[in-house]
């Protein structure tokens, strides 16, 4: 999505809390956190559960696997994009939402399917930062 | 004072601590003081904080709040705090409050995460992926909301209809002439699936609020429109981690704590504002504040029980899709419950003796919603 004569999308500066996912991304894997004492797997990354404050975590990649839950399709010039582009939401198999941008796909209502299944793809933004993208299975892969 | 601290504790370390984030410093204070006291994350019911956003605080620590102070003044701000959660908790807006500091005035990491800046966590996970404020981001859920319960695009469209009918009986409202469902959808698409008549104006304007005691508001010259029942809360600093696209927890927790301190019932309720810089705000307001079920505001809207003449007038002043929304709309939608409840509105409703004002605050990150009567219980 993002073509000759754009600018590089927004690079974002991680923190020590989510300095292992953007590290993660780099590597072309999609890192999780799970909590040990209660099973839950959520995002963004923090250092405890969201759901019952303890620090028993570990850190696990995700498979990947994702479903689309909803978007907008931004009509308006963005100096990074091409519009229209759609801004989404994920789910990702593991449970945890994430917004992202769904690329070897139209910008459209028809091609922008809901609960259609999508897979990971990275992009290199910075040397830094890699983003996490998503596309159609089975499509360009 | 009925209110005593029962837990407190600073950082684990003090110093330099160039390895934490400022939000985490938020954190290691917050779990220390609960470890002192003995309690949970889920013990607690309310949350104040200067320097980073109660917004983020709560999406990071995993709360759910029936009572938020952002307060933020300057170093003192926590002793502000301190005297307005005693207030709170003597009225029983909440139980058991937190009030946390984190600074990392040194090291400087993560500093300015709590209003957007670089290091917070709508600028990581969201802002790479192009979103270019409310129009590309407060409709994300919408065709979720969609799908899940078959809304249609005329339904949606029908929100706007409803209004700009309320503000061609109002002088001061920005756009008055009358709309169809197919003029809106015919309008430019700014982000699907919103058109242009779905989203609110752009425009300048201001207001005020006083109050002061019950006692003392008879002998003013305007009649006291009373303040029976309010209610607050914050969910996310990032549209995309609400617990429900469909749904806003704010105002389930805002609405239902105004609706059950003022006593009130759906039935007793006479006019309804609910902020709208969409149109589907309308629609998420109308069902969890519990005056349709799920899914039914959409064809509720459509059948026009909300427009002049219906069963539950909303938005009379045509609301930010009409009327007016410099931005922060919420001073607006205040000032007409205020209107309605006087008797002075230009499209005044019948016997508007409840009104019930429900206000959204950045993309579903908060809301808060008051009561208004024109008696005292």
């Amino acid at each position: 999505m993002s073509k000759e004569g754009l600018r590089p999308r927004y690079a974002p500066t991680p923190t020590p809390d989510t300095a292992h996912f953007w590290e993660g991304t780099r590597n072309h894997k999609l890192l999780l956190q799970r909590c040990t004492d209660c099973g839950t797997v959520y995002f963004p990354p923090r250092a405890f559960c969201p759901e019952n404050g303890s620090s028993n975590i570990e850190v696990f990649e995700a498979s990947g696997k994702a479903k689309l839950i909803s978007y907008t399709i931004n009509h308006r010039q963005h100096p990074s994009f091409e519009s229209p582009y759609a801004i989404a939401i994920v789910q990702l198999d593991e449970g945890p939402m994430m917004m992202s941008n769904i690329v070897d796909c139209e910008q459209t209502p028809e091609a922008l399917v809901l609960d259609m299944p999508l897979e990971v793809t990275f992009e290199k933004v910075s040397d830094e930062i890699t983003v996490p993208l998503f596309r159609p299975v089975g499509e360009g892969s | 004072m009925t209110v005593a601290v029962v837990g407190a504790s600073e950082t684990t370390e003090l110093g330099r601590i160039p390895h934490l984030s400022q939000m985490q410093l938020h954190a290691d204070g917050a779990f220390n003081a609960l470890a002192d006291a003995g309690l949970s994350v889920s013990d607690i019911d309310g949350i104040a904080t200067a320097g980073a956003s109660p917004v983020d605080l709560t999406h990071y620590l995993g709360l759910e709040p029936h009572w938020i102070d952002g307060t933020s003044v300057g170093g003192c701000s926590f002793l502000i705090h301190v005297r307005h959660a005693v207030a709170a908790i003597e009225a029983g807006y909440c139980e058991t409050v937190l009030i946390t500091h984190g600074e990392s005035g040194r090291s400087g990491v993560g500093r300015g995460g709590g209003g957007g800046g670089a290091a917070s966590f709508a600028s990581q996970f969201e802002m790479p992926y192009g979103p270019m404020g409310p129009t590309t981001l407060f409709g994300i859920g919408v065709l979720r909301y969609m799908k899940q319960y078959g809304m249609t695009h005329e339904q949606l469209a029908s929100a706007a209809v409803a209004q700009r009918e309320w503000a061609g009986m109002n002088p001061r409202a920005m756009y008055r002439d009358p709309i169809t469902v197919d003029d809106v959808l015919a309008s430019r698409v700014i982000a699907y699936p919103f058109h242009l008549l779905e989203c609110c104006l752009v425009t300048d304007g201001g207001g005020a609020l006083i109050l002061t005691s019950a006692e003392r508001a008879k002998d003013f010259p305007q009649p006291p429109v009373y303040i029976l029942g309010t209610g607050e809360s914050v969910e996310s600093p990032m549209i995309s981690q609400m617990a429900d696209l469909t749904s806003s927890r704010n105002f389930r927790i805002a609405g239902g704590d105004a609706m059950k301190a003022a006593g009130v019932k759906h039935a007793d309720v006479d006019h309804l504002m609910v902020y709208d810089a969409f149109a589907h705000l309308p629609i998420f307001g109308l069902e969890d504040l519990g005056f349709v079920e799920r899914g039914e505001a959409g064809p509720f809207i459509e059948e026009g029980n909300t427009r002049p003449g219906g069963r539950l007038p909303l938005n009379t002043n045509g609301g930010g899709l009409s009327y007016t929304h410099t931005g922060m709309y919420g001073m607006f939608a205040l000032q007409e419950s205020v209107r309605q409840v006087r008797g002075q509105a230009p499209a005044q409703v019948d016997g508007a003796n409840v009104s019930v004002c429900l206000g959204v605050g950045g993309m579903f990150s908060a809301g808060a919603c008051i009561v208004f009567g024109k008696e005292l219980p």
